[in-house]
C-alpha cells in the first residue's frame, strides 16, 4: 500500500465504470506483436516516475538486454487492479504486471496470472502474500511496512525515553505522560477503507489475534487499546477520518509524540523540521508486532501466445536481480525482498535498520492462504473499529458483529 | 430532417421514392448510434451486470451465470440496505427543502435590483464554480474535529466542539449542510430567471388591490413560478440522488455506514474493496435509476395535468 490518491481514484472509477458498461465485451483479441523481438508491455503502479527516472531507465535496459523493446505504462495503484482485470477479460494483458501485493491473490484466483518458480532467496514472509494453495504467483519487488515515528522534542519535554516503549503498557504510559505535559499523543489512520485495516493490523496481530477469528479476546484487546486512547484523549478523534497522508500531516505539525506510518514518509520526515526517530510497533506482550507488508509484486499475466513467456521470464529475472533490486528499492524507498540486498541497504543507510527489522516481522494480509477471503474479512474489520471508535458499539460487540459478517461472507 | 435529406439526394438523381428515406436514416444515424452506444448499451450492461453472479474469475472469463434477482436479494438482506435507503431519502429530501427555500428567498431578494445586487448575486455563484473536489475537501478541513475552523469558532464562544465527520449522529448532517451550500446557486439562478418572466403589471395590480408583500409572494409569485419550481426540484432531485463525491471525500460514507447513501454504497461495492462485487454494485445503481425515474414520471404526469 503506497500513498493513495483518493481524488484520482474517483476519476479512475468513473472511467472504468464507463468502460465496464460501454464497450468491454468479450472479444479475445491479441493483436500485439507476437513473435521474437517486438514490443513487450509492462504496467506498473508508479505514475510518479517519468521516462527520465531510474526506474524507467532500468525497464528499458532490461528490455534491451533481452533483445526487445519495452513499452511501459504507469497507472495509479487503485486503478491498476480493475485495469488488469479488464485487460484480462479482453485478452490483452501486459507481459509484465507490477501490482500491489494484496491484489496478487485476487488476480491469481481470476486465472489471470502465471505461477513462478524463481523464488530463491526471497524472504518467505514477503513471498507468502503472493501465494495461493502453495503456488507462488509473483516475486516481491520490495516491501514497505508500518512503524512508529516519534518527535524527539515532544518526548523530551514529557520526559519519555523512546527506548522504554517495548509493549502496549509502556506505550500507553508514554502517551499519558505526553498528554500530561500538554502535548498530543499519537496519530494513525482508522478510516473506513482498506487503508484503515492496514493500520489496525499491527495492533490486531500484535495481540496474537487471527483474521479468521475477529472477536477473539485478543482482538477485543487490540480494539480496546485504540478506543481507550481516543476516550482518554491520547489520540485525536480525527483518526476516524484520517488517511495515512492526513495523519502524517497532523504529526508534521510538531504537536504529536507518535505517528503510525510507513517507509514512504521517510523523505517527508526529513523535511518536517524537527528531530524524529523510528521504533517498531510494539506487540501487546513486548517485542515487534507483525505489521502488514506493503509493496508490489512482479507478475506475469497469462498470454494466448505462450512463446512470449521466455522473454517475459528474462525481463522479470532482470528486474529482480540483486543489483537491479537495490536500485529499484532505493528509488521507491522500499526495503528489499532478499536478505542479501537488505544488508546492502542498511550498510548504505543505517536509518533503514529499523525498517528492515519491521519488514522481517511483517506479514502479508493475504497470507495464511486467506487469499481472496482477506477483503471479505477486512471490510467487516474496518466497520468494527469505526463503530467502536465513534462510540456506536463496544469493542466486543463491534467485533462480534464483524465476525458474523465475515464468517458468512467467506463461507 | 426529411426535407434536408431530399435536398441533398436530389442532385444524385437516385430513384426518387426511396432516397429520401435512406438519406433521412443517414442523417439520423449519428444521433441513433450515439444514443445506443452511450445510453442504451450502458443501461443494458448495467442491468445485465446486476442479473449475473460475478466473481473475479467469471468476470475475466466472461461466463458469469445468470442468477436472476439474486443480487437484489443480496443487497436487500444486507445490513446496510435500510440505513442507506433512509440516508438517501433524508439526504435528498432535506437538501432539496433547504436548497429550494433558501434559493427562492435569495431569488426574491435579488429580484428587487438594488445597488450591488449584481455583485452579491455573483458571489452566491461561487460554490457552483468551484470543482466539487475543492469544495468538499475544504468542508472536510473546516469540519475536522481537532483542527477544523468550525470547532475552533465553537470553542471560542464556549460551546463544546462537535465531531462533525466522525460521530455517527453528526456525519449525515455535515454532508447535508455541505450539499445544501453547493446546491443553493443552482436554485437561485433558475428561480431568479423564472421571476424575471413574471410581468410586473400583475404586481402593480396586486399592489393596487392592497395586497401586502407576503400576500404578493404567496398569491402571485409562488403560483406563477410553479412550472419553474417543478423543474428546479426535479433537476435538483436527480442531481442530489446521485451525489457521490461530496460524501466520499468528506466521510467515505462512514463512520460505519452512518452517512452511506445508495450512491456511495454502489461505488463501495463495485470499486471500494480489493475484490470488486460488480453484481450487487450494479443492482444498487439500478435502484437509484429507478428512484429517479419514478420522480421523473411523476413530473411528467403533473405537467400533463397542468396543461389539461
Amino acid at each position: 500500500m503506497t500513498l493513495p490518491r483518493r481524488g484520482l481514484r474517483a476519476i479512475a472509477a468513473l472511467s472504468i465504470a464507463v468502460c465496464l458498461t460501454a464497450a468491454c465485451s468479450n472479444s479475445s483479441s491479441t493483436e500485439s506483436a507476437s513473435t521474437g523481438g517486438g514490443t513487450y508491455n509492462i504496467w506498473d503502479p508508479y505514475p510518479q516516475f517519468d521516462d527520465s527516472s531510474d526506474w524507467v531507465k532500468l525497464l528499458t535496459k532490461c528490455g534491451t538486454d533481452a533483445g526487445v523493446t519495452v513499452k511501459r505504462t504507469g497507472y495509479d495503484t487503485t486503478d491498476l487492479t480493475n485495469k488488469a482485470l479488464l485487460a484480462a477479460q479482453q485478452g490483452n494483458s501486459p507481459d509484465v504486471l507490477i501490482v500491489d501485493n494484496p491484489v496478487v491473490s485476487t488476480l491469481a484466483e481470476a486465472g489471470v496470472l502465471n505461477t513462478t518458480e524463481n523464488t530463491a532467496g526471497i524472504e518467505p514472509n514477503l513471498l507468502a502474500a503472493g501465494q495461493l494453495d502453495g503456488k507462488s504467483y509473483g516475486i516481491p519487488i520490495g516491501a514497505n511496512t508500518l512503524a512508529l515515528y516519534y518527535n524527539k522534542k515532544v518526548l523530551d519535554a514529557a520526559k519519555v525515553d523512546p527506548a522504554t516503549v517495548k509493549d502496549w503498557a509502556s506505550l500507553t504510559a508514554a502517551l499519558e505522560k505526553v498528554k500530561a505535559a500538554g502535548k498530543k499523543g499519537i496519530t494513525f489512520s482508522a478510516i473506513g477503507t482498506e487503508e484503515g485495516s492496514f493500520q489496525f493490523l499491527p495492533w490486531f496481530w500484535g495481540s496474537g489475534a487471527q483474521l479468521t477469528q475477529l472477536d477473539s479476546a485478543q482482538g477485543v484487546a487490540a480494539l480496546t487499546l485504540w478506543t481507550d486512547w481516543l476516550k482518554k484523549g491520547y489520540a485525536p478523534n480525527s483518526v476516524l477520518n484520517n488517511t495515512q497522508t492526513t495523519s502524517w500531516q497532523e504529526f508534521a505539525t510538531g504537536d504529536y509524540a507518535f505517528s503510525e506510518n510507513g517507509t514512504w514518509q521517510l523523505a517527508n520526515a526529513k523535511k518536517a523540521g524537527f528531530e524524529y526517530g523510528i521504533i517498531p510497533i510494539p506487540s501487546q506482550a513486548g517485542g515487534t508486532a507483525p505489521a502488514p507488508t506493503g509493496g508490489e509484486f512482479v507478475t506475469a499475466p497469462v498470454q494466448t501466445d505462450t512463446k512470449r513467456y521466455a522473454t517475459t521470464d528474462k525481463l522479470i529475472a532482470c528486474l529482480s536481480s540483486s543489483d537491479n533490486a537495490l536500485t529499484t528499492d532505493t528509488t521507491l524507498s522500499y526495503v528489499a525482498a532478499t536478505a542479501a540486498v537488505q544488508d546492502k541497504q542498511v550498510a548504505a543507510n543505517p536509518d533503514l535498520k529499523v525498517w528492515v527489522e519491521a519488514v522481517k516481522a511483517a506479514k502479508g494480509r493475504t497470507s495464511d492462504n486467506l487469499g481472496t477471503k482477506y477483503p471479505k474479512i477486512s471490510e467487516p474489520l474496518w466497520n468494527a473499529f469505526q463503530s467502536a471508535l465513534s462510540g456506536g458499539k463496544t469493542p466486543a460487540d463491534a467485533l462480534k458483529a464483524a465476525q458474523t459478517t465475515a464468517a458468512s461472507a467467506t463461507k | 430532417m426529411t426535407r434536408a435529406g431530399a435536398a441533398s439526394a436530389a442532385p444524385a438523381r437516385a430513384p426518387r421514392r426511396r432516397s429520401p428515406q435512406w438519406a433521412a436514416w443517414a442523417f439520423l444515424a449519428p444521433v441513433v448510434i450515439y444514443l445506443i452506444a452511450f445510453y442504451a448499451y450502458p443501461l443494458y450492461r448495467n442491468l445485465d451486470l446486476s442479473l449475473r453472479h460475478y466473481t473475479v474469475r467469471s468476470f475475466v472469463q466472461g461466463d458469469a451465470p445468470f442468477s436472476g434477482l439474486d443480487n437484489y436479494r443480496t443487497i436487500l438482506d444486507n445490513a446496510t440496505f435500510w440505513p442507506a435507503f433512509l440516508h438517501t431519502v433524508v439526504f435528498t429530501g432535506v437538501s432539496l427543502l433547504f436548497q429550494f427555500t433558501i434559493g427562492m428567498a435569495l431569488a426574491v431578494f435579488f429580484a428587487q435590483n438594488f445597488k450591488l445586487s449584481a455583485t452579491l448575486r455573483a458571489l452566491f455563484l461561487v460554490p457552483w464554480l468551484l470543482p466539487l473536489i475543492v469544495s468538499a475537501s475544504t468542508w472536510s478541513w473546516m469540519l475536522n474535529s481537532d483542527s477544523g475552523v468550525v470547532n475552533f469558532a465553537l470553542r471560542s464562544v464556549g460551546i463544546d466542539p462537535v465531531n462533525w465527520l466522525t460521530s455517527p449522529s453528526w456525519a449525515l448532517t455535515s454532508v447535508v449542510i455541505a450539499n445544501i451550500w453547493i446546491g443553493i446557486p443552482f436554485n437561485l439562478v433558475v428561480l431568479y430567471s423564472g421571476l424575471q418572466a413574471i410581468p410586473s403589471e400583475i404586481y402593480e395590480a396586486a399592489a393596487l388591490d392592497g395586497a401586502s408583500g407576503w400576500q404578493r409572494f404567496w398569491r402571485v409569485t409562488f403560483p406563477l413560478l410553479r412550472p419553474v419550481s417543478a423543474i428546479t426540484l426535479l433537476l435538483g432531485l436527480v442531481y442530489t440522488l446521485k451525489v457521490f463525491d461530496i460524501i466520499w471525500i468528506m466521510t467515505k460514507g462512514g463512520p460505519t455506514d452512518s452517512s452511506t447513501t445508495f450512491a456511495t454504497w454502489s461505488y463501495k461495492l463495485g470499486f471500494g474493496t480489493l475484490v470488486p462485487q460488480f453484481g450487487p454494485g450494479a443492482a444498487v445503481g439500478n435502484l437509484l435509476i429507478i428512484m429517479a425515474l419514478i420522480f421523473g414520471l411523476l413530473y411528467i404526469r403533473m405537467q400533463r395535468r397542468q396543461v389539461s
